[in-house]
């Protein structure tokens, strides 16, 4: 369910791309002032996105259920297994994950509790999915804004939910960039464990 | 060395929270070897990386080479697949929002001019319609008929497939009251399933679900922003929904034929979703 989600959202986001091509209104601005214009001409002709529209709503009309039952199946998972217990934030995973950010920041050298997420793994995983549920939402939102009128009114209408369509995948894209700098740096070892469910741990007095 | 799986005893939840595997804990956490847990780790490995590999490789090459016909022949039955799910969700008595008149975005954006690049004739243009039972060749009415239906006007976000939206005020008679004045029909179930419509030289055709063109909200419009409608917006009467993208809202209408073939659509022939609701 993990390892889907990979190829998942990079079709969803490339999908949506072809989309967003076709209306591209969006930018970053500080105190009134354009700092980054999604997206630039160059980006979209290195990739090939102009005038793909249509197939572009065609991927993303058949991913998106892939998606959506991949991440029901998830969350089932996690509610029905009990692994939430270690993914959910706790009492004080607020606190304990700004020493984690210490941590990984060479600012500290007291080394956080570790169990099989840290507290700012915590925090951030469940953010995650609350992002994952909130593209789906705000996707609901924008393919059917008369018949799922709901939550399009929910999210403060159609173009607002357009909006937070766009930024939610512009987060996604770049947790994905800093999850794998995160996961490369852990290490090996820790990826290999990720493959195969185990890991290697050296036992108190075994020599090599 | 010992072959575990990745776990912390030290951590509040401890073991019943890790992520094991559980029938395969009791025989791995045995002793071994080092050659011998190096070997399973490797197996265990090289087999996650190849199904991996091979999955990956098969999902990218597998749809390089899938023929093109293929291809869109799928991607034409999620549309339809999507369209049933969707369609059972219909209900005609879900509305779209109005909006006050002081948000109607003027100008009105002009987009499209598919099946209207010459000058219309208003002195001569009549709209003929096909397929109405009991009715030998084509009903043809004039703006005058059309005139004389009860006129119905709301201010409501147009979509276009693109992304973009703007505010509309439109007015002019439901689709539903031209059906019940002209047809035998009294409900939208006793009415074949489709509908079609094109403009007077037959450049650029719609086909629409009756059950959407039937929407309350569905409009035969020559007024918007409570002006006559003017030439690029479809003069003397087009189409207006909020239940379908503006794609589907025909400018200029010069026949609409009901009937029990679902109809050709300009851009569902491009490769959109024939269906299109919102």
């Amino acid at each position: 369910m993990h390892w889907i989600n990979f190829p998942l959202l990079a079709m969803m986001t490339w999908s949506g791309l072809l989309i967003y091509w076709a209306n591209p209104v969006y930018s970053l601005r500080l105190f009134g002032r354009e700092i980054f214009y999604f997206f630039p001409q160059g980006f979209y002709s290195f990739l090939g996105i102009p005038y793909r529209l249509a197939e572009g709503m065609q991927l993303h009309f058949f991913f998106m259920w892939l998606f959506g039952i991949n991440g029901i199946v998830y969350v089932a998972y996690l509610a029905i297994s009990g692994e939430w217990r270690g993914l959910l934030p706790t009492v004080g995973s607020f606190k304990r994950a700004f020493q984690v950010t210490l941590y990984e920041l060479h600012i500290s050298k007291k080394k956080p509790p570790q169990g099989k997420y840290n507290d700012a793994q915590r925090i951030v995983y469940t953010l995650v999915i609350l992002m994952g549920a909130g593209s789906i939402v705000s996707g609901i939102a924008i393919y059917k804004p008369l018949q799922a009128s709901f939550f399009t009114s929910l999210l403060g209408g159609y173009e607002w939910a357009r909006w937070e369509h766009f930024w939610l995948m512009i987060l996604f894209a770049a947790f994905f960039v800093v999850h794998v700098v995160q996961v490369v740096l852990a290490g090996w070892r820790n990826f290999q464990s990720m493959i195969t469910g185990v890991e290697v741990i050296r036992s108190e007095g075994s020599g090599e | 060395m010992t072959l575990e799986h990745d776990q912390d005893t030290k951590w509040p939840g401890g073991r019943e929270n890790s992520a094991n595997v559980l029938n395969e804990r009791r025989s791995l956490s045995d002793e071994m070897s080092d050659v011998e847990a190096r070997k399973v780790l490797f197996a265990r490995s090289r087999r996650g990386f190849l199904i991996g590999g091979a999955a990956a490789l098969a999902g990218v090459f597998g749809w390089r080479w899938m023929p093109e016909e293929t291809k869109v022949g799928f991607l034409q039955k999620v549309f339809r697949f999507n369209e049933k799910v969707t369609s059972a969700f219909y209900r005609p008595e879900h509305l779209a929002p109005e909006f006050p008149a002081v948000k109607v975005t003027r100008p009105a954006r002009v987009n499209g001019m598919l099946g209207i690049e010459n000058e219309v004739d208003l002195a001569s243009w009549h709209l003929n319609i096909g397929g109405i039972p009991q009715h030998t060749g084509d009903l043809v009415l004039t703006m005058d008929d059309i005139r004389r239906l009860p006129k119905s006007e709301h201010i409501t976000e147009f979509k276009c497939i693109e992304g973009w939206s703007t505010i509309v005020q439109w007015t002019g008679p439901k689709f539903s009251d031209l059906v019940a004045a002209f047809t035998p029909w009294r409900s939208p179930e006793e009415m074949p399933p489709f509908v079609s419509l094109a403009t007077p030289d037959g450049g650029y055709f719609v086909g629409w679900d009756t059950a959407s063109i039937m929407h309350p909200q569905t409009l035969l419009v020559y007024e918007m922003n409570g002006e006559v409608l003017t030439s690029k917006h479809g003069a003397p009467l087009r189409l207006a929904s909020p239940t379908k993208y503006g794609i589907k809202q025909l400018k200029r209408i010069g026949r609409i034929d009901f009937t029990n073939e679902r109809p050709q659509d300009y851009w569902a022939n491009e490769g959109y979703d024939w269906y299109s609701g919102l």
